[in-house]
């Protein structure tokens, strides 16, 4: 009993959130409403029992993914309110191309008795879900969870290189420079006449 | 009893609402960014239901490559993201397809 009503309460919530992601006016309010449907998205995980994918999208989603959007939504400076000028134009078109789509979702849903059936009952987890988890991925997955991991490396360093830019009015110490500087060439040894004096 | 459909149904509002704010935010990137990862919250979802109630645990892995891949593209969009802006002074989409040089 208590499942079902978690389940009404996350889905519904997951849902609202989401539909306020859409329409806030502030897009740091969105922000705020993405980390609710996520949360909440993470509960509905957390209720057929996957519960490291729901820590998982806490940690991911919530932790990095949404507080990059915040730091990116914060940091530049943006007109949003010119931003939404056609909005109020693309609503009816928006609205009907989203209904036909739900509308083939939930008839391609309701027909998948014509696919090959399954039974419907859970399995009782023998041991718990993250061992389960890690077992797989470290032995029948090993080579895309490797493959994952480069994914994210060349996403760090395609990020870094983008957004790098050497600035032009600071003066850093050019550390080549003063490595590579050699007695001979820093030390003059002048021998000047009397009242000639020396050329520097 | 919650059963598969309820996780699907949930999971196909969800889609759509991405999609739909896809459309509407037209000219707004980091919304789209946005919509992008409700949409992909939403596959993840399905997969999750799926592998729970199929008893087969590679939906749950799956689901997992696609949180990376998640969390991959919005860095790397938000960097690009950021470098537009730089150098044109808004994030209106509609001057994209004029970005040279």
């Amino acid at each position: 009993m208590i499942s079902i009503l978690a389940f009404y309460l996350f889905a519904t919530l997951t849902i609202a959130s989401a539909i306020a992601v859409i329409f806030a006016r502030n897009p740091v309010h969105s922000v705020l409403w993405l980390i609710l449907a996520f949360f909440n998205a993470a509960g509905l995980m957390l209720l057929v029992g996957a519960e490291f994918i729901a820590m998982l999208v806490v940690i991911v989603y919530v932790g990095a993914v949404a507080v990059l959007f915040l730091f990116v939504v914060m940091m530049l400076d943006i007109d949003f309110a010119s931003l939404r000028s056609g909005f109020s134009r693309n609503l009816p078109f928006g609205i009907i191309i989203a209904m036909v789509l739900l509308a083939e979702i939930v008839i391609a849903l309701f027909a998948h008795q014509a696919g090959p059936s399954f039974a419907g009952a859970p399995v009782a987890a023998a041991q718990p879900n993250i061992v389960a988890l890690g077992q797989l991925l470290y032995s029948r997955y090993l080579f895309a969870f490797e493959l994952a991991g480069l994914i994210l490396l060349v996403a760090m360093i395609g990020a870094i290189v983008l957004t790098h830019r050497s600035r032009r009015d600071t003066r850093p110490q050019k550390v080549w420079k003063q490595v590579g500087r050699r007695p001979e060439d820093a030390i003059h040894n002048a021998n000047p006449g009397v009242g000639e004096g020396m050329k520097l | 009893m919650i059963g598969l459909g309820h996780y699907i149904t949930v999971a196909a509002i969800l889609f759509t609402i991405g999609v739909l704010g896809i459309f509407l935010n037209r000219r707004n990137v980091i919304l789209m960014l946005m919509a992008i990862e409700l949409i992909l919250l939403a596959v993840n979802i399905n997969l999750v239901a799926f592998s729970a109630y199929l008893g087969d645990l590679t939906g749950q892995v799956l689901a997992m490559f696609v949180l990376t891949v998640a969390a991959a593209e919005a860095a790397i969009g938000l960097a690009i993201l950021v470098i537009f802006f730089r150098r044109r002074g808004s994030i209106a989409v509609d001057d994209v397809n004029r970005m040279h040089g």
